[in-house]
């Protein structure tokens, strides 16, 4: 700047700090340049989704079609439609006998991300530690980020199935930390947790006295186990905030409607936060999603029992080309390890696509665990499944040591 | 088991052994058992492809719905003359079905004429048979479970995280 009272006019972005600090701590940047590759490719098979093949049934999407029709554009309830909390409530205490108030024990969110991000921000003071499972679903560390908080990391591996220990987490415990974050079944690995490591984790918060956030979005996309649901494990839903959505189980991804349960003044908080951001999540998506709890169950059945089979040709189709894949009781995704081929997740993920058009997402795009693993999501017709393990085949003869 | 092969099956003819056995989780020697042995059964009547003939330029080909009403046999009901009905080669389908009428048939020849011909010289003089209505299907908007024009289904992103 001249001294002379002369000031040369410096646009904003020349300034140091235009953006926040917290949100330049964001997201790998390494990724970024996968993705730019892959927006300009055509003929490429994606194994990189992460959403369901199927269009919502079309009875769930009539219900919002018709209440458009009628005119129901206005906002809701701040925490939601009370049908569509009497339902959800209903639904959990049917599914794992649990009881939380329709008036005030939930609230229903912009799908299951908007209810992340509220309960770090309803919870965590800057500064606040979260402990949570590496490698984890971008988000995880993000919201904890976006919140002010810190997040902590606890390695998991393929040896043990990608499950994170009590044990584990509870070494990694300090006077800051405040909360755990768990998400089973787990993006990116397939993972689920058993009921008995679930308790253990459940000793560990009461022992410590901290908050778990269970993020269940893939709670009925479970193959050959059932599912536990944190807040049915004794004692413990008074540390716990339940986080579930439509989006997996009934084809809702774009709708953007989700919920989260947790006692009273967690709600409340979390409430408080919604209001003042969101106002009322989409009329139309509530409206859909009372219909599906009321009448989705077999299209949910149906479409997991479909996954189930693409599941069942992934696995051991990466077994077979080379690429050892441990077996994924849940969520849509399966977690090869590519360490064979001497490449890190992103030169391998960056040369198949180039090579063979395959995308697949590199592991290390979900933490340090995650690489020397390539996340493939397989909702996503047999034919391209079969196709894409011909071409990962072909690479990997090339390039296997 | 027999029930997951069959609904495999249904949705694709296509897909081969191998792949049937590792979507059930069975040895593949046994599906290809269960599978001859639904053949043999008739469970599995046929494999067939699903066409959207009204995609080429020369069609050739029209649908009619015709309502039958039969005056049915003592004791053996309706069977002998719907069996004497499906035996025509433009008989797509035949079914016995509730309400106004008996027997719905499923016609497909190859012009109107020639389905007005076959209901007039075929199906009215079988014996029994006491009237029918034929319905020319106009438009076909899905069929076998396949949506015909615009069911292409919607984009997805690439990648998602």
């Amino acid at each position: 700047m001249k001294k002379t009272g002369q000031t040369i006019k410096q646009h904003p972005s020349q300034s140091k700090g235009l953006i926040s600090e917290r949100t330049n701590r964001l997201s790998p940047s390494g990724i970024r340049k996968f993705f730019d590759l892959l927006a300009n490719m055509e003929g490429v098979i994606s194994l990189g989704v992460g959403e369901p093949d199927y269009a919502t049934p079309w009875h769930i999407s009539e219900a919002a079609v018709k209440s458009l029709e009628k005119g129901y554009t206005m906002y809701t309830s701040n925490s939601g439609i009370p049908e569509l909390r009497q339902e959800t409530v209903r639904y959990l205490k049917e599914k794992y006998s649990i009881d939380y108030d329709p008036f005030g024990e939930i609230l229903m969110t912009v799908g299951v991300s908007e209810a992340l991000d509220l309960a770090m921000r309803a919870i965590i003071n800057p500064g606040a530690e979260v402990i949570m499972p590496d490698p984890h679903y971008v988000a995880y560390d993000s919201c904890v980020i976006l919140a002010g908080g810190e997040p902590v990391m606890v390695p998991t591996s393929q040896e043990n199935n990608f499950e994170v220990s009590a044990e584990d987490i509870e070494a990694r415990i300090t006077d800051k930390t405040k909360a755990i974050l768990i998400g089973y079944p787990a993006n990116p690995t397939g993972a689920v947790m058993s009921r008995q490591k679930l308790l253990d984790i459940a000793g560990v918060a009461r022992r410590h006295q901290l908050i778990v956030i269970s993020d269940e979005i893939y709670a009925r996309l479970t193959y050959g186990v059932e599912h536990t649901c944190f807040a049915s494990l004794p004692d413990i839903r008074e540390n716990t905030i339940l986080l579930g959505g439509f989006s997996k189980a009934y084809a809702m991804t774009g709708w953007r409607i989700g919920y989260a349960v947790a006692p009273k003044e967690i709600i409340a908080a979390m409430t408080k936060i919604h209001q003042y951001t969101i106002m009322s999540a989409p009329t139309p998506a509530q409206v859909a999603a009372i219909e599906a709890l009321k009448t989705g169950e077999p299209d949910v059945v149906e479409m997991v029992e479909d996954y189930n089979r693409r599941r069942k040709v992934i696995v051991k189709g990466f077994n077979d080309i080379g690429l050892p894949c441990f077996e994924p009781h849940g969520a849509f995704y399966a977690f090869p390890s590519i360490t064979c081929t001497g490449m890190t997740s992103e030169e391998f993920s960056e040369k198949l696509l180039m090579e063979e058009k395959v995308a697949v997402v590199p592991g290390s795009a979900f933490g340090e665990c995650g690489e020397g693993y390539v996340r493939c999501c397989y909702a996503t017709s047999l034919a391209e499944i079969e196709e894409a393990l011909n071409r990962m085949g072909r690479f990997v003869k090339k390039y296997g040591k | 088991m027999l029930k997951d092969i069959l609904k495999i099956l249904e949705n694709d003819a296509r897909t081969k052994s191998p792949q049937i056995a590792t979507m059930t989780g069975t040895p593949v020697s046994e599906v290809s058992k269960i599978i001859e042995q639904a053949e043999k059964d008739r469970i599995i009547l046929k494999y067939k492809t699903v066409i959207n003939w009204d995609r080429l330029e020369e069609n050739g080909q029209v649908w009619a719905l015709i309502e039958v009403r039969v005056k049915p046999e003592p004791e053996v009901g309706f069977d002998s003359i719907a069996e004497r009905i499906a035996r025509f080669e433009q008989v797509r389908s035949l079914f016995l079905a509730s309400g106004t009428y008996d027997l719905l048939v499923v016609v497909v020849g190859k012009s109107e004429r020639k389905v007005a011909d076959f209901v007039s010289q075929n199906l009215a003089h079988i014996e029994g048979v006491q009237g029918t209505v034929t319905h020319f299907v106009l438009k076909r908007y899905k069929d076998d479970g396949e949506i015909l024009e615009g069911g292409e289904g919607v984009k997805r992103q690439p990648v998602i995280l």
